[in-house]
């Protein structure tokens, strides 16, 4: 785990100001196939390499941010605010 | 025979005297002694007893890898035990105790143990008590634990404070020896901010104990000049007695800093340590090498030392090791304390080398046998003699003190704690740290690099090479070196041919040669299994001294290179972390934030008695003068609450004002019920879902205007909740006008409810209050006192009563709960706490956390109707319509109740059937919350049980495993008192 997250609105701060949710999945349609659903809510992928993650700079500037980080070397290799690109399949 | 202050030198300020004692004796050092220094200056040897076999030990080296010299330092809550006596610097007063000893140092019972060593070897205690397995726990578990670790840690709590904090650099540089202070000094002198640390109380590492001389002026002088200037550029920070524990991501370094720890009574307003937390761009190792021990019978009789450690004594503490001393070398380092002790007059008996043609020119008084090795030293608590063999045979010497020289293991264990790992170097005859690690240069002898000269030049051109990286252009460092002994790696030593006393590996554990033997021979010959099969490596010193001399023993046995056998991994921290420093400020009252409601004083003037709920601190119970228990007042309050009137604190809940011209549909999505068709100044009861279809919280929310809405949520999930709907906003529909707030501090919110409460309030409110102005649900801004107060009231109820929340301002609260309680008063009014809440709400069979518990969903609760139809999207709507939520084995809600009014039960205890074996096959649900009711005069409660409603009526057993506690029971509906009294419920 990174000591230090870069936020883009509040530059490099510590990690323990940020809350980690889990995988950036986008969500999908509400009239999605049921599998889709099933495989939104339930499913993840553990890769070894980047992933991408949404992490709340909670004890900052509150944006929820993607961060990408490695999970072999643990490196964080962007950060991003979550809201700049769509969530939501179509 | 024994160690003794010499006369002259050193860096200790003989003007003082400094007193203190050891095993209650008393003794007397000098400003610039460490407690290990002044001991040998007092001539005492004997520190402290082995772990396993007792043995005496003495002082074996003169830094942090110190593994025998292990004492108690202080007394009652300051007791420190396992402190390094070669660490602690002496102070007046300062009180040490020797360790693992009975009933004395000298005269130790445990040292029989010795006797048994043929069964004590590697493994002991996994083949010792294997069976039988009762015996585990009764016998062999308190016999282990007895005999396990030396010193003991006091019960008593530390009155010390500690503290945490963060510190920024360009460059952080670990060590201040040769490398160490060039390279400060040459990112210091090109502006860069830097930050040196070192573990030692002064500053210049192996100069402070060198006799060479640099740019014409003493080794220790040279360093003081580098010091001098460091502290002069104000760019450059120096942390002295900071041991830097660890190297962790983005280049964050953990370091300790023992701010008091050399002073008899710690200053209150000062911490004792510090942990800093030190994010660097880059960061230079300049942490230098750790001498190896040799391998002969009784290495570990006090009077042999490492070397280096020696030279220390020598040169920097002014103690002679000895009357007669003697060097083993592998290598030309044991030539300059050859040459620092004949020049300070000690008699030196002889230099045994091990190389037939020593590379070195020796031209002293010592006798030199070459291809000449120890094979056993002799004596009980001090060194008497060594037996040499030479030239084939085998000759004895009559020593006091021994030098062992067995080359250098740098010091690499910061590069190693990201995972990369060691390498062997056959050429250097160690292991050196991984190359191009990003962020992190080593610089001087922890890459092997030898001499003086050779260290000062590294240091510097390393720092310019960062420097430039960073764009900074700095100059060159250049100095003279005179008398700098390079001492070339040489292989070490390792026959063990005619050695017959015990060869210690691993002085801390008493791990000698033959336990690694033993272990390769019993299949634990990979150095991770030895390592645990042997404890080599392991305890507080961490295998400083004893993993070089154990890989190469594996090896040998292998028959493979020490690059096949490897390296355990090396893990923070690199010296031993109190607790205290770990935990800074975060203990007793400070260890967690206290959250008060602004109804607190109120509360508390009232009598109440105060429960933890997470950080807050709620108001529980209002006992009375005359009540006995608190069963008694809780019951006062719930009649008083339905029979006349009652004000509760109910500020903690959460409190957020959404708004935005898309804030309906956005509460529309968030909450499984409708929300867009909301009447401005009306509140509604909301669920909030998960995305897989079960609860995740419920709560009020009301529209204050068309785009103004005021939402409550449950104290527990306040923060949680916040955190959902800004994901929410920001992330899945960036494209709505909304926008939210916590206003959870900002007011103050008080629950009004029984019969009485329209009456109460109508004193205070200005508005009209009839139910046909302020009818059920309805939610405005209103004004109070005749004007000089907003606030917004809400005609919600948690108890099924006639009910209203006020909120006010929070810096009102408190002046408002007293006018409420002064108009209230004739009207019979009480203050109520959150346990007759409780069973207010349980009598209504509303529910609470305890209920919505993650694992159900609206129609488990008999909320199924309250879901939309309608909406074509909600938070959890798609994982709702699953097949198998709707299957009727769900547990779902319903009341609980004893068949004997007089029995009670405990929320979490299990439903069987009547007759039925508690098993898990036969659990029919379990009670979720449980109270006594004053107006059914019974325990009550509710429950989570296959079938629900079906079941009303059945009995059933209520079984509580914890307290072996059946109790006969029936269920019901939830709702125990169906008929509202005076008002409607929500």
């Amino acid at each position: 785990m990174a000591s230090l997250i870069s936020c883009p609105h509040c530059g490099i701060r510590p990690k323990e100001e940020y809350a980690i949710k889990g995988a950036a999945l986008p969500r999908p349609a509400p009239d999605a196939p049921r599998s889709v659903w099933f495989d939104h809510v339930f499913l993840r992928d553990n890769p070894r390499g980047p992933y991408e993650e949404y992490w709340h700079h909670a004890g900052g500037c509150r944006r929820w941010l993607i961060v990408t980080r490695d999970t072999a070397t643990h490196e964080v290799l962007a950060c991003r605010d979550a809201g700049a690109e769509p969530a939501v399949t179509a | 025979m024994s160690s003794y202050r010499l006369s002259a030198g050193g860096l200790i300020d003989r003007a003082t005297s400094l007193s203190f004692t050891f095993d209650g004796r008393d003794y007397a050092g000098h400003d610039g002694d460490t407690l290990a220094s002044a001991l040998l200056a007092n001539g005492r040897r004997l520190v402290g007893r082995s772990f396993k076999y007792h043995r005496p030990r003495g002082i074996v080296a003169a830094g942090s890898a110190e593994p025998n010299a292990l004492v108690t330092i202080g007394r009652g809550g300051r007791t420190e035990p396992n402190t390094r006596a070669t660490m602690q610097e002496l102070y007046a007063g300062l009180e040490a105790r020797s360790q693992n000893r009975w009933p004395s140092l000298d005269f130790d019972l445990g040292s029989l143990n010795g006797l048994f060593s043929p069964f004590l070897g590697a493994g002991f205690y996994y083949k010792t008590f294997m069976w039988p397995g009762a015996l585990w726990e009764k016998l062999y578990e308190p016999l282990i634990r007895r005999a396990a670790g030396l010193g003991q840690a006091t019960r008593e709590a530390d009155p010390d404070r500690y503290e945490k904090t963060w510190a920024h650099c360009d460059l952080l540089v670990v060590g201040s020896g040769p490398a160490g202070l060039t390279a400060a000094l040459t990112a210091g002198r090109a502006g860069l901010r830097v930050i040196l640390a070192d573990e030692q109380f002064a500053f210049g590492g192996s100069l402070l104990s060198e006799s060479a001389r640099i740019d014409g002026m003493a080794a220790p002088d040279y360093a003081a000049r580098c010091v001098e200037e460091l502290r002069s550029l104000p760019s450059v920070r120096l942390l002295s007695r900071t041991t830097v524990i660890g190297w962790y991501d983005s280049n964050v370094f953990g370091a300790v800093e023992r701010a008091q720890k050399h002073v008899a009574m710690p200053k209150g307003h000062r911490p004792l340590e510090r942990f800093w937390r030190i994010a660097a761009k880059h960061a230079l190792l300049a942490t230098g090498a750790e001498e190896r021990p040799l391998l002969f019978g009784g290495n570990d009789i006090p009077g042999v030392m490492l070397a280096g450690a020696m030279r220390s004594y020598l040169n920097r503490y002014g103690v002679a090791p000895g009357r007669r001393v003697a060097i083993a070398t592998t290598n030309d380092s044991g030539y300059a304390l050859a040459r620092d002790l004949e020049r300070a007059g000690v008699d030196l008996v002889a230099i045994i080398d091990s190389r037939t043609q020593p590379t070195i020119s020796y031209h002293g008084r010592a006798r030199v046998m070459s291809g000449a090795r120890v094979t056993d030293a002799r004596g009980g608590k001090s060194l008497s003699g060594l037996t040499v063999a030479v030239g084939g045979r085998s000759e004895t010497l009559a020593v006091d003190a021994l030098a062992m020289a067995g080359g250098f293991s740098p010091i690499i264990h910061l590069a190693c704690h990201r995972g990369g790992k060691p390498v062997w170097a056959e050429e250097k005859h160690a292991f050196l740290a991984p190359q191009d690690l990003d962020g992190v240069t080593l610089a001087g002898s922890v890459t092997g690099a030898a001499g003086i000269a050779a260290c000062l030049a590294d240091g510097a051109a390393q720092a310019r090479t960062v420097a430039a990286a960073l764009g900074k252009k700095a100059a060159h460092i250049r100095a003279d070196v005179e008398d700098d002994v390079v001492a070339a790696p040489q292989p070490p030593l390792f026959s063990l041919s005619g050695v017959k006393g015990k060869a210690f590996v691993d002085f801390q554990n008493d791990v000698h040669v033959a336990d690694l033997g033993l272990a390769v021979r019993e299949g634990f010959g990979h150095v991770e299994l030895a390592k645990r099969y042997t404890t080599t490596g392991m305890a507080t010193d961490q295998g400083k001294l004893s993993n070089a001399n154990a890989i190469s023993l594996l090896a040998q046995a292998h028959g493979v290179s020490p690059a096949e056998v490897g390296t355990t991994t090396f893990r923070p921290f690199y010296t031993p972390v109190s607790f205290g420093a770990l935990t800074g400020a975060a203990r007793g009252k400070h260890f967690q934030p206290v959250r008060k409601s602004p109804l607190h004083e109120w509360a508390a003037k009232n009598g109440a008695v105060f429960v933890e709920a997470g950080l807050w601190y709620r108001s529980s119970w209002f006992p009375r003068t005359g009540e006995t228990g608190w069963r008694e007042s809780v019951d006062r309050e719930v009649l008083t609450v339905r029979a006349a009137a009652g004000l509760c604190d109910v500020s903690t809940l959460g409190k957020i004002e959404i708004s935005g011209r898309d804030a309906a549909t956005f509460l529309d999505r968030v909450y499984c019920n409708g929300f867009a068709k909301l009447p401005v100044g009306k509140a509604r009861y909301g669920l909030m879902l998960r995305e897989d279809g079960m609860i995740y919280d419920d709560g009020t929310t009301s529209r204050l205007s068309e785009n103004r809405y005021f939402m409550t949520t449950t104290t527990a999930y306040a923060a949680g909740v916040m955190s959902h709907l800004e994901f929410c906003a920001q992330v899945l529909w960036p494209d709505l006008d909304v926008q939210m707030a916590s206003v959870t501090d900002q007011w103050a919110q008080l629950a009004i409810a029984g019969p009485q409460s329209r009456a109460i309030l109508q004193k205070i409110v200005d508005e009209e209050l009839s139910e046909e102005a302020f009818g059920f649900l309805a939610a405005r801004e209103v004004s109070l006192f005749g004007g000089r107060l907003n606030g917004l009231l809400f005609r919600i109820s948690f108890s099924g009563e006639l009910a209203y929340e006020l909120a006010v301002p929070a810096g009102y609260g408190e002046s408002v709960a007293d006018a409420l309680m002064a108009v209230g008063e004739a009207h019979g009014i009480c203050a109520y706490g959150v346990e007759a809440l409780n069973v207010l709400r349980i009598e209504k069979g509303f529910v609470t956390h305890s209920e919505i518990n993650g694992t159900v969903t609206p129609a488990d609760i008999g909320l199924g109707r309250m879901v939309s139809r309608t909406k074509t999207d909600f938070i959890g709507k798609a994982m709702l319509a699953r097949e198998g939520l709707s299957d009727p084995v769900r547990l779902k809600l319903v009341g609980v109740m004893p068949l004997d009014p007089a029995a009670s039960f405990q929320p979490g205890s299990h439903i069987l059937r009547e007759g039925e074996e508690a098993t898990l096959e036969n659990d029919q649900g379990y009670a979720t919350s449980a109270g006594y009711s004053p107006h059914l005069k019974s325990t009550i409660g509710l429950a989570l049980v296959v079938g629900g409603a079906e079941r009303h009526g059945e009995q059933v057993m209520i079984w509580n495993n914890l307290r072996q506690q059946y109790t006969p029971g029936r269920i019901c509906d939830p709702v125990f008192l169906s008929a509202a009294k005076g008002g409607q419920g929500a």
